[in-house]
């Protein structure tokens, strides 16, 4: 998969682009990480990519092909987990699968061996009202993935969870990414995740949303707790966050805030 | 600049405006809010301060009530009355579904139909009796359809309502999992609608027994409105006693079912 975007912005009120002028290759089987201050668009970014949104101006093509609408080519999960509540884990992991008229013998084997990847087996037959925040967040994972989608969009998937419990989230993200193979471009607002699981970081600017860096991390593989106390993982995390903390300031100045 | 100065906060005790009482409390507070007014009824009655004729006492009433048992005038009435509010209130909720559904998810269905639907809901149904009698004669046809005209508006505005609460996160997932319009209506937005669309239904259940037994007093030659104004005729006080208790015990009865259902369906919701 090798998803382009050209010369793409996207205005929600005319004359005030959130996204503008953004050129972006992206391989296949990277692993992506775009963070930015409030205001750069990076959500509308992922919405672009999903389909959910169309550009103003510009294409954004998976495989050569433009992206028209939503469809199971892409998977995204969101900060809210977003499940069917009267749906059991399995169902709702099942739910692209039944959309896509997958036979039930194979559909099931696919659920189940996407239980085991998340480490959900045994709550198969759970309501997701019953799990905790991380376990749902590993159900729309694991239902984003079922259509064996050419990439995951994340937006924020982790922002809601508690300290320990986002760790855990993200050596298993990794962890997946690994196992499935497939392209990930993940939205954060946390600069110490966007760069522990990025092989390379996009820095937004604000107003309107621009890629102002496109940072390689050269982090040894795979990204253990280690790396994350190693120098060169707090100085990468130092630079991204002051280039995050100006953009932030500068976007402050202009809506008038003190800063 | 320093702070300005306000004196010391009080040590108060505040008390939450919620309060709950335990589950025995409950039971006998239950049991008091029917048991209270009948010996409150019961008292007058015998005290011989309002005569027997205006408030029978409750033994007159029971045996008012038994005496139509036996005669069969009041099973008959009981399932006249049935027959009616399920093919009126079934006819009004198939209407009202379909377009509520409609108004919820099509983005012309609301514009187009809100705003007649919005005014026809504030028209007393009860004021369309005379002309649903010249239009419709004084069958069983306009009966129905006065329990349709006063249930279907507001039924449908609510199962509107309920169809908007389906999160468009959710409608956003389900397109990129390749849902197309018909199966997002069918599998996402129809079950998370399903518990509200129970809960409209059980409010305007209770409206659309009310109107059987309005419809029922004007033109019938049964039913238990029927049977009301007949015992108006001969002054038969314990009789319209009888059947208003029989009136609230059934719509309790539905009340109590449809609520029922709606836990069963709504299970995940809790």
């Amino acid at each position: 998969m090798s998803l382009r975007l050209i010369d793409v912005s996207r205005e929600y009120v005319a004359g005030k682009p959130v996204l503008s002028g953004i050129d972006l290759a992206i391989e296949p089987g990277e692993f992506v990480t775009v963070v930015g201050a409030s205001g750069s668009g990076k959500s509308t970014l992922l919405c672009l990519i999903a389909g959910l949104a169309r550009p103003t101006t510009g294409q954004v093509l998976l495989d050569g092909q433009e992206v028209l609408g939503p469809g199971p080519d892409r998977g995204m999960a969101f900060q809210t987990a977003s499940l069917y509540p009267w749906r059991s884990v399995a169902r709702n992991v099942a739910f692209g699968l039944e959309a896509m008229g997958v036979p039930r013998d194979v559909r099931d084997e696919r659920v189940r061996w996407l239980l085991d990847e998340v480490g959900l087996t045994a709550f198969a037959g759970t309501l997701p009202g019953k799990l905790s925040g991380g376990q749902q967040q590993r159900v729309s994972i694991a239902r984003a993935l079922a259509c064996q989608p050419r990439v995951l969009l994340l937006d924020e998937p982790f922002g809601a969870l508690d300290v320990q419990t986002k760790e855990d989230m993200q050596l298993f993200i990794r962890q997946i990414w690994q196992d499935v193979g497939t392209t990930v471009v993940m939205v954060t607002h946390d600069v110490e995740e966007a760069v522990f699981l990025g092989q390379r970081v996009l820095v937004l600017s604000s107003d309107p949303g621009r890629i102002s860096q496109d940072i390689q991390v050269d982090l040894p593989e795979p990204r253990t707790l280690t790396v994350r106390r190693s120098a060169e993982f707090l100085a990468l995390r130092a630079r991204v966050e002051d280039l995050v903390r100006a953009e932030h300031r500068a976007h402050q100045a202009l809506n008038g805030h003190a800063g | 600049m320093a702070p300005p100065v306000l004196p010391q906060a009080p040590a108060r005790r505040v008390k939450l405006l919620k309060t709950e009482v335990s589950r025995r409390t409950a039971w006998i507070l239950r049991a008091a809010s029917i048991l209270v007014p009948l010996a409150g009824w019961w008292a007058l009655s015998v005290s011989g301060v309002v005569e027997d004729t205006f408030l029978p006492s409750p033994p007159a009433v029971w045996s008012a009530g038994m005496a139509m048992v036996e005669s069969g005038d009041l099973p008959n009435d009981l399932l006249a009355s049935l027959g009616r509010i399920g093919a009126g209130f079934g006819l009004a909720v198939l209407i009202a579904v379909p377009l509520g559904f409609a108004m919820g998810t099509l983005g012309w269905a609301q514009p187009l139909l809100e705003p007649v639907i919005g005014i026809l809901r504030y028209l007393p149904a009860s004021a369309f009796i005379p002309l649903l009698i010249i239009w419709l004669g004084i069958g069983e046809v306009s009966k129905i359809a006065l329990l349709v005209l006063g249930v279907v508006f507001f039924n449908t505005l609510m199962t509107a309502d309920a169809v908007r609460q389906v999160p468009a996160r959710l409608l956003e997932v389900s397109a990129i999992l390749g849902a197309g319009r018909a199966r997002v209506a069918a599998r996402v937005v129809f079950p998370y609608a399903l518990p509200g669309i129970l809960d409209a239904m059980r409010v305007n259940a209770a409206a659309a027994w009310n109107f059987v037994v309005v419809a029922e007093l004007i033109a019938a030659t049964s039913g238990l409105g029927y049977r009301i104004t007949r015992a108006q005729r001969f002054l038969q006080t314990d009789r319209i006693f009888a059947i208003l208790i029989v009136i609230g015990l059934i719509g309790l009865t539905i009340d109590i079912t449809l609520r029922l259902l709606r836990s069963r369906v709504g299970r995940w919701a809790q």
